[in-house]
C-alpha cells in the first residue's frame, strides 16, 4: 500500500478511534441534553441559554474546577435522547447530565439513568408526572417541577374569577400535555366545571381544521396547550376560521418561544389566563436580576421562556451540588446525590426543594397575557401560588388513587 | 480420465478461496474488531452501523437488483419491533403476550416478511418514483397509525422496559456478545444477498429490472417474482428491526418516522447500489456523521455540516463510496508503479 493511503488511513482511523474519556483533574464534564433539532428546536436553544447563564454565574468554575459543557442533541422523540444521553454517558464520558427538554424524553431518559448507577441525571425541563411520581430512578433529580405542578391556581381561577363553565381542550398526543391538562382540569373538575371534549394532536401537526371543526358549540373557553410552531399554527388558524371563544393557555403555549412569534396573534392572544413556572413581569428583584444576566446570552428573547428558566434551575442546582461536594464525582456520585437531595436553595422564582421521590416544590405564577410598553407580549403575573407539591396540596394517597395520567383521565363531561 | 480430474481440481478450491481476500481481511477485522473497541463504539457505533446497514441492505436488494426504490424498509423493521414488544415482555403495562424469544422472533420476522410482500404487491405496478412516493405514503401513513393508535401501539410513548434474551448464559444485550449477534445476522444477511443475486431468481430479477416487457414476453411471471423480491427483504429488515428493539430498549413513532425512513434511503445512496457491501459502508460513515458531527461545529450547525458532506459525497460520486472506490482504484495502480520518492 502507498505511504499517501496509509496516512489517510491513518487520520481517519485517529478520527473515529474512541477518544479517551480521561479528563484532567481540574475539570468537570457536564452533559447538557436539549433539542437541537426538530419542531422544539427553539425551545432547546432558549433551554441552553438558561443553563448557560448558570454556568456563567459562577464564572465557569465549580468547586475550584472548570466546567466544561458537552452537548447532545435530541429531536424530541424518546429513541434520540436515550441514543445523544448514551453518547454523552458511554463516549464522552460525563459523570453529570443535565436534561432532557420534553416530556417522553424525560421518562426514557429515567429508564436509562436507571443502567447507569455511577451517573447523576439531572432535569432538564421535561415535565412529565411519572418521570419522578411512579417507579422512580435513585439518580434522576427534577429542581423544575412537572406540568401539572405548573398549572396550580388556573383551573380555579378561570371558574371562578373567569366564569368559564365549560372548557373544550386542545393538547399534544404526549405525556407531557396529559400532564398539563390533568393539572388543570384536577382543579377546573373540582370546582364545578365540565370538559365536554377533548382533542389530542400529534406533535408538528400542520393542519388543524378537523380539530377546530371538532370543538363543540357554546364552550366558554378553549383550553390549549400546544407547544412551539404547533401553537402558533393552530392559533392562526383557529382565528382565520372565526373562532371568537376565549383562551386558557397551557404553560408554553403562552411562553416567549410562542408570544415572540411574528404575526396576527397578538388580538388572539391578548387576555389569555395561564400559569406556569415564571411570569414575565415577575418584579421580584431576583428575577430581574436573573432576566439581566440571561440577556447576555447570543439570541435572547425579550425574557426568558420557562425552557431558560428550567435548565437554569436545574443546571444551578448541579452547579451548587457540585460546589457541595468541591467537584468530587469520583466515588461514583454519591456524594453528590446525598448533598443535591437535601439541597434547598432560592432561584429567582422563589425557594426550591426536593421531595423524597427528588421532584422539586416551588412557587407557581398565575399569569394574564398582556401588551408590554414597547409592544411585545408578556405574562402578567396575577398571583403567586407558593409551595406547591408534585400531588397538588392533595394526600399523596388519596393523589395515587386519581390514576395515572393519561388521554382519558381525569373527565368530567 | 485425466480430463476429468483436471476439472474437477480447478473446481474445487477451497473455501478459503472462494471467499476472496477482500472478504477474508474484512471479515477478520471485524471479528477483531471489540479488541480495541470501546463499548460505546461496539454498540453505539458498531452494532447500530450494522443494524442500519442490513436496512440499507434491504433496500439495496430491492433497488439494486429489482429497480424498485422502497422507502418503507423503516416500517417493515419497525413491524418486527413491534411485534417483539407487545408479544415478548414490556413494562409499558399494555399488551405483552411474554412469548420467549425463540417463539416471538420468528414470528416478528415472518410478520415483518409478510408486510413487506403486501407493501411489495401493492408498489410492484409502479415504477420509478411512483414507487417511491408509494411507499412514502405507507410508511407516513404506518407513523401516523402507530402515532394515533393507543389500544396496539400505545401512541406516542410507544413501548418501553424491552430487554433482549439471556440465553446459553449469555446476555445478549452486553456489548460484546450484541455486536458479535449484529454482526453474524449482518454477515449471514449480506451473504445470502450475495449469493442469492447470482442463483437463478437473482439473475432473473436483474433481468425483469432492465426490461420487464421481455421477460414477461419470454413467459416469466414478473409479478411474482418481484413481490418474493420484497419478502426477502422483509426478512432481511425484519431481523434488523428485532436488533433495533433490543438495542434501543424500545420503539415508539419516532423510531419509523419519515426521518428515518429517509435515514436509511441516504445511507443507501451514500453506500452504493452496486454491491452488498454499499449499505454497510454508507451505514458506517452517516451513523459516525450523526454522532459526532455535533463536537466538530457545536450544536447550532451540526445538521448542515451533515447535509454538505452527504451533498459533498454524492457530488464526487454519483454511485457513492463504492463508485469513489472504483474511482481510486487505478490511480493508486498506477501509482505503485512509479519509482519511490
Amino acid at each position: 500500500m502507498h505511504r499517501r493511503t496509509v496516512l489517510a488511513l491513518a487520520m481517519f482511523t485517529g478520527l473515529t478511534a474512541p477518544s479517551m474519556a480521561l479528563a484532567a483533574d481540574d475539570t468537570i464534564k457536564i452533559g447538557l441534553l436539549a433539542t437541537f433539532e426538530g419542531p422544539f428546536t427553539v425551545l432547546g436553544e432558549d433551554g441552553e441559554r438558561g443553563a448557560m447563564t448558570a454556568v456563567a454565574e459562577m464564572n465557569g468554575t465549580v468547586g475550584g474546577k472548570k466546567i466544561e459543557i458537552v452537548k447532545g442533541s435530541s429531536d424530541a422523540s424518546p429513541d434520540s435522547a436515550v441514543r445523544a444521553a448514551r453518547k454523552l454517558v458511554e463516549q464522552d464520558g460525563v459523570k453529570v447530565l443535565v436534561g432532557p427538554l420534553s416530556g417522553d424524553e424525560g421518562l426514557a431518559v429515567k429508564d436509562y439513568a436507571k443502567t447507569q448507577p455511577n451517573v447523576t441525571f439531572i432535569n432538564g425541563t421535561s415535565a412529565a408526572q411519572d418521570t419522578t411520581l411512579r417507579n422512580p430512578a435513585e439518580n434522576f433529580f427534577r429542581f423544575s417541577t412537572d406540568g401539572a405542578q405548573w398549572m396550580a391556581g388556573l383551573g380555579t381561577y378561570a371558574f371562578k374569577d373567569k366564569g368559564y363553565k365549560k372548557v373544550a381542550t386542545v393538547a399534544e398526543d404526549y405525556s407531557f400535555p396529559y400532564t398539563q391538562v390533568f393539572g388543570f382540569m384536577a382543579e377546573f373538575c373540582k370546582a364545578g366545571g365540565h370538559v365536554p371534549s377533548k382533542s389530542w394532536v400529534p406533535i408538528g401537526n400542520k393542519d388543524f381544521s378537523s380539530v377546530i371543526a371538532a370543538i363543540p358549540e357554546g364552550v366558554d373557553a378553549i383550553y390549549v396547550a400546544l407547544g412551539g410552531a404547533d401553537a402558533v399554527n393552530f392559533l392562526t388558524q383557529y382565528q382565520q376560521s372565526g373562532g371568537t371563544a376565549p383562551l386558557i393557555g397551557g404553560s408554553i403555549t403562552v411562553d416567549q418561544t410562542v408570544l415572540t412569534s411574528k404575526g396576527k396573534l397578538k388580538d388572539v392572544l391578548k387576555g389569555t389566563p395561564s400559569a406556569g413556572p415564571t411570569a414575565d413581569t415577575n418584579d421580584a428583584p431576583a428575577w430581574k436580576a436573573f432576566v439581566e444576566a440571561y440577556k447576555k446570552q447570543p439570541g435572547a428573547f425579550p425574557s426568558p421562556s420557562l425552557f431558560a428558566h428550567g435548565y437554569y434551575v436545574d443546571m444551578k442546582a448541579t452547579l451548587l451540588g457540585l460546589d457541595q461536594v468541591g467537584g468530587d464525582v469520583s466515588d461514583g456520585g454519591k456524594k453528590l446525590r446525598e448533598a443535591l437531595s437535601k439541597l434547598s436553595f432560592d432561584t429567582p422564582t422563589g425557594k426550591v426543594s426536593l421531595d423524597k421521590n427528588r421532584n422539586a416544590i416551588a412557587d407557581i405564577f398565575l399569569t394574564e397575557v398582556t401588551e408590554g410598553a414597547d409592544g411585545n407580549l408578556l405574562n402578567k403575573l396575577v398571583k403567586v401560588v407558593p409551595q406547591v407539591n408534585q400531588t397538588l396540596g392533595i394526600p399523596e394517597d388519596e393523589f395515587m388513587k386519581l390514576g395515572a395520567v393519561n388521554r382519558d383521565n381525569p373527565s368530567c363531561p | 480420465m485425466s480430463l476429468a480430474v483436471a476439472s474437477t481440481s480447478a473446481t474445487q478450491q477451497t473455501w478459503l478461496e472462494k471467499l476472496g481476500a477482500g472478504h477474508t481481511i474484512l471479515g477478520t477485522a471485524l471479528v477483531l474488531y471489540p479488541l480495541v473497541a470501546s463499548d460505546f463504539f461496539l454498540t453505539q457505533i458498531g452494532g447500530y452501523s450494522l443494524i442500519f446497514g442490513m436496512l440499507g441492505l434491504s433496500l439495496m436488494l430491492l433497488a439494486g437488483y429489482g429497480g424498485m426504490v422502497s422507502l418503507a424498509q423503516i416500517t417493515v423493521a419497525g413491524i418486527a419491533a413491534y411485534a417483539i414488544a407487545i408479544l415478548g415482555n414490556n413494562n409499558s403495562n399494555i399488551l405483552g403476550f411474554g412469548w420467549p424469544w425463540w417463539l416471538a422472533v420468528p414470528f416478528a420476522v415472518a410478520a415483518a416478511a409478510l408486510a413487506s410482500a403486501l407493501i411489495g404487491w401493492i408498489s410492484v405496478r409502479t415504477e420509478g418514483i411512483y414507487t417511491i412516493m408509494i411507499t412514502l405514503a405507507i410508511a407516513t401513513a404506518t407513523y401516523y397509525f402507530a402515532q394515533q393508535n393507543y389500544a396496539i401501539f400505545n401512541g406516542h410513548s410507544g413501548y418501553a422496559g424491552i430487554r433482549a434474551p439471556v440465553f446459553w448464559g449469555v446476555n445478549w444485550r452486553d456489548p460484546r456478545p450484541f455486536y458479535y449477534l449484529c454482526l453474524g445476522l449482518a454477515a449471514l444477511s449480506y451473504a445470502a444477498v450475495l449469493y442469492g443475486s447470482r442463483s437463478t431468481f437473482g439473475m432473473t430479477l436483474q433481468a425483469i429490472r432492465d426490461n420487464p416487457r421481455r421477460m414477461r414476453a419470454l413467459g416469466y411471471h414478473v409479478t411474482a417474482h418481484k413481490v418474493f423480491a420484497w419478502l426477502l427483504a422483509g426478512v432481511i429488515a425484519g431481523l434488523a428491526g428485532v436488533l433495533l428493539v433490543w438495542f434501543n430498549g424500545r420503539v415508539s413513532p419516532g423510531t419509523i418516522g419519515v426521518d428515518a425512513a429517509i435515514d436509511v434511503l441516504i445511507i443507501a445512496v451514500i453506500g452504493g447500489l452496486r454491491h452488498p457491501i454499499g449499505p454497510f459502508l454508507g451505514a458506517v460513515v452517516v451513523i459516525l456523521m450523526q454522532t459526532f458531527a455535533i463536537d466538530i461545529v457545536g450544536a447550532e450547525r451540526f445538521n448542515t455540516l451533515i447535509g454538505m458532506v452527504f451533498l459533498v459525497i454524492v457530488f464526487v460520486s454519483p454511485d457513492g463510496i463504492l463508485g469513489l472506490w472504483g474511482r481510486i482504484k487505478p490511480h493508486l495502480a498506477q501509482e505503485s508503479l512509479r519509482p519511490g520518492p
